[in-house]
């Protein structure tokens, strides 16, 4: 492998714990507010790092770039999505946890 | 050490696979049974993916996961709140799943066996034979749109025959104007929408020579519709009986019909397209059959006839 191939492999194995990690505080984080906390850090860093690695594993500018689109795109989708359960969350009552 | 790896990787998914189609099928609450089902079809893709069939993973992902997701999401709204709750007797339902799956289980195994003494299926060798004469190089769009175009035509026309049924069952429930959540929605959707429309043309411009082509494009561009409606947005599309939006629903079908009879003119037989002209015929059937799809799955999803004018409720 080249150099450039050991660090986006690198990147990758960077980004698989805040999958993890995400998935542990999906699972295990006490109220719907905190588990969306969790899932933003998978969704955003994890994705993010895993993109990278692979953009820069590829060794390929179009692949690098279409992954750097899936991200951005991912980003986007994941924030609106996370402000819109939480905002039905909150129009349900939901009371965050510990308040 | 690597194909170790990958066959850990093939049994961990086969397994999820079936879990998660037994949730789907068994889950306590019909929310949960979606969103396992919603999760198989993402399962179902990389699956594809697996068994190297890059054409079936898009049309399963965009389909299997998205289109028919956002289907039973809407569904499952128009639902009164009692059906959706669990059932009372879960013990006696798990004694019974556990024979059940043991049972699935020993049938499966007998069904592998046998499948693996039988001799490997498939018409590959005819189709890379007849792929000079297709007129496009990948050899999933020349079956879909040239060798058996006919089985294309049918597809849709099931399509159009499931949304003239929804229609035919009464008009849509929609409360206008459609309350939105969050006012990041709308501005995701003006957003995103000119990108569905990019990565639709796309895909079905790569369905000539690579994976891609008019299901998954006209699905993508189905869903950003779906998302766009959901996100408050007025569809084109009405239920007024000029509408020339209702065309398109059956554009496809009236495309691939014409291309079927016309070649007969020049005294072919149904779906003899010219060899030299071949590619043209199956790009424009494409791009007919896609924004046909769109429409289509876009106005199964609105459950009901649309109101013949967006904007009130009466009219509907």
């Amino acid at each position: 492998m080249t150099a450039l191939a050991w660090v986006g492999a690198s990147l990758v194995a960077l980004g698989v714990p805040f999958f993890l990690l995400g998935t542990l505080g999906l699972l295990r984080f006490p109220d719907v507010f905190t588990r969306l906390h969790a899932l933003a850090k998978a969704d955003n860093v994890g994705l993010g790092l895993v993109c990278f690695g692979l953009g820069l594993h590829s060794g390929s500018l179009a692949h690098a770039l279409k992954l750097a689109l899936i991200w951005l795109l991912m980003v986007i989708a994941s924030a609106v999505g996370a402000g819109l359960v939480a905002r039905a969350a909150i129009a349900r009552g939901v009371k965050p946890w510990g308040v | 050490m690597m194909a170790w790896a990958i066959t850990a990787f093939d049994a961990l998914l086969v397994a999820l696979l079936l879990w998660l189609a037994w949730q789907a099928i068994h889950a306590d609450g019909l929310f949960r049974a979606v969103i396992s089902f919603m999760v198989f079809g993402l399962l179902m893709a990389v699956a594809w993916v697996r068994l190297d069939a890059p054409d079936v993973a898009l049309a399963e992902a965009a389909i299997g996961a998205g289109v028919t997701g956002a289907l039973l999401l809407s569904a499952l709204g128009r639902l009164p709140e009692r059906d959706k709750e669990a059932p009372a007797d879960r013990r006696a339902r798990g004694l019974a799943a556990v024979g059940l799956a043991a049972l699935a289980l020993g049938g499966a195994t007998a069904l592998a066996t046998i499948a693996w003494a039988l001799p490997a299926p498939g018409l590959g060798r005819e189709v890379t034979e007849a792929l000079p004469k297709s007129g496009v190089d990948n050899p999933v769009t020349a079956v879909l749109l040239n060798i058996r175009a006919f089985d294309t035509l049918l597809e849709i026309g099931v399509l159009l025959l499931a949304v003239i049924a929804t229609w035919a069952l009464g008009p849509m429930q929609w409360s206008a104007p459609a309350r939105v959540m969050s006012p990041a929605l709308p501005v995701l959707g003006r957003l995103l929408f000119p990108m569905f429309v990019l990565v639709s043309a796309y895909v079905l411009w790569r369905g000539g020579h690579a994976p891609g082509g008019a299901f998954p494009a006209g699905a993508l561009m189905g869903a950003g519709g779906v998302l766009v409606f959901f996100a408050g947005a007025k569809p084109w599309i009405t239920g007024a009986e000029l509408d020339p939006w209702r065309w398109l629903l059956s554009l496809g079908l009236v495309a691939m019909l014409v291309a079927a009879v016309g070649v007969g003119a020049t005294g072919r037989s149904f779906f003899e397209y010219p060899v030299d002209l071949a590619g043209l015929f199956i790009l424009a059937l494409e791009v007919a059959a896609a924004l046909s799809i769109a429409i289509l799955l876009f106005a199964l999803c609105l459950g009901g006839r649309p109101p013949h004018r967006w904007g009130s409720e009466d009219e509907a």
